[in-house]
């Protein structure tokens, strides 16, 4: 697994990259009750707003961690948003992008160098 | 800025498990370990303990209390006179240009008159009665020794009961003085849930005996600020600052229920209050617009300051959202606005823009829940 500091988990699946929030980021949410999904095919570029998530207590935003396209995302969240919260470094995924350059990756933190990050 | 204050109820947060946020100059429980989604579901379920003591506590006293009433009814459009012995009722201070000042509760305690002022307020409600009352003879005090705690739920009146069964018998605006814990509180049958439930002023150094004895129930649970504003929302309750404020009007605001024919035109003490001309000539001919319940149709929340649109795309704003998010309870997002009159009907649908979309949004009544007072 790789993050970034937006608290994203990034992890290779094959030739895309599954995309979700850590359990610290959900933690520090609270309670998600809205989630909007970007179109499978959208061409993104880094930090590009792809997701919104709202809890109970405010919106935000996941970006976009590399530059690629969108192939597939997980319309599960939409009905269930509170997967985010129950299981969010495994089945509450956001979407699955293919990345162009995955040599991209290596700058990500490790688990380790995320631990350190969130203190 | 000043230091922020506490209640005396902070360290009993702190060993919750509390997160704790600055709000109207207090350090206060937004949440708990259950979190808000789960401490709102459990308020309507069983009974929910909020600590509100950073509300002001005001005891209007020295003079008959028929005096002090109508002394208090030239600052509210609201019959003080006509609330009996052990009786509250809810009331709005007004400005001259029929602006609401504050919300507040004043309950008839036999020998003077107890009001319950928002925290943020306090100090200018504190001078405001002062100023009008004082040269009447008439003592404005705001209490500091004593804390504030609601406890609101179906399962509000059996908990309490166990600490005294004479809490049974009060009814929805009820007031009476109960002892709790060995302590003299003062016990009002009324809370900002929608639920039954009660509001429980308490000598400070009893605020943490009284806390813990109703927390070592099955059925209570402390719940923090943020499921209070959901809670409050879902029963279509105003919040000071947000959905009412200096700009607002009770009759914008829909509160003309608040305020008794004895004080309307052709009532024997109409008028008489701050911005009565404005007012009462909005009762006769109408407002402009309106607060309403908005329902959005889709699942994504609409918050405060979100624009109303009349259409789904062009035009300017006529409207906006003064309060909104998940109502946990409804299961879906639930919001408070104004509107124009003309689109005021229940029915009505509007959108707002959330994240430049204009989404769907039905003007609903209110409440989105059903009170559930024990009347």
């Amino acid at each position: 697994m790789k993050y970034t500091e937006e608290h994203e988990w990034l992890r290779v699946e094959d030739d895309v990259v599954v995309v979700g929030i850590t359990a610290h980021a959900a933690e520090q949410l609270g309670d998600v009750v809205f989630v909007e999904l970007p179109d499978e095919g959208t061409t993104v570029s880094k930090d590009d707003e792809v997701v919104v998530i709202e809890s109970v207590k405010a919106a935000s935003d996941i970006l976009a961690p590399l530059d690629g396209e969108i192939v597939e995302v997980n319309s599960v969240l939409v009905d269930e948003p509170g997967k985010v919260n129950d299981d969010p470094e495994g089945e509450a995924w956001f979407f699955k992008m293919t990345v162009e350059d995955m040599s991209a990756l290596d700058e990500l933190m490790d688990e380790a160098a995320y631990r350190k990050f969130v203190g | 800025m000043d230091a922020l204050k506490q209640t005396p109820l902070f360290d009993l947060h702190a060993s919750l498990g509390a997160k704790m946020v600055p709000f109207a100059g207090y350090e206060m429980p937004v949440q708990y370990a259950l979190g808000v989604m789960k401490e709102h579901l459990h308020t309507r379920e069983k009974a929910g303990l909020f600590d509100v003591s950073h509300m002001g506590q005001v005891v209007l006293d020295g003079a008959p209390v028929s005096g002090i009433a109508l002394a208090l009814e030239t600052l509210v459009p609201v019959d003080v006179a006509g609330l009996g012995e052990g009786r509250q009722r809810y009331a709005l201070f007004t400005n001259d240009a029929g602006g609401i000042e504050d919300d507040l509760m004043i309950a008839n305690r036999g020998d003077h008159l107890f009001v319950v002022v928002n925290a943020a307020c306090k100090e200018a409600d504190f001078a405001r009665m002062e100023a009008a009352l004082a040269p009447r003879g008439i003592r404005v005090r705001l209490l500091e020794d004593r804390a504030l705690l609601a406890l609101q739920g179906p399962a509000a009146e059996a908990a309490l009961a166990t600490l005294n069964p004479a809490v049974r018998d009060m009814r929805f605006m009820d007031v009476a003085t109960v002892t709790l814990c060995g302590a003299e509180c003062w016990v009002s049958r009324s809370g900002y849930t929608g639920e039954d439930g009660y509001e429980i002023s308490v000598p400070e150094g009893s605020a943490v005996a009284l806390a813990e004895a109703l927390l070592a129930l099955d059925a209570v649970e402390p719940i923090g600020l943020g499921a209070r504003d959901s809670l409050r929302l879902e029963a279509g309750l105003c919040l000071y600052g947000h959905d009412i404020d200096t700009t607002t009007t009770p009759v914008a605001a829909a509160l003309t229920w608040a305020m008794q024919k004895v004080r309307r035109a052709g009532g024997d003490r109409a008028g008489g209050f701050p911005g009565a001309g404005v007012i009462l000539g909005e009762l006769a001919g109408g407002v402009a617009d309106k607060r309403v319940g908005l329902k959005p149709e889709g699942r994504a929340p609409m918050r405060e300051g979100v624009a109303l649109f009349e259409t789904d795309a062009g035009g300017t704003p006529i409207g906006r959202v003064t309060s909104g998010g998940f109502g946990p309870s409804v299961g879906g997002p639930v919001a408070m606005g104004y509107v124009p009159t003309p689109l005021s009907t229940p029915g009505t649908r509007v959108y707002g823009e959330v994240r430049g979309k204009r989404l769907p949004v039905e003007v609903v009544s209110l409440p989105f829940v059903t009170q559930t007072y024990k009347r």
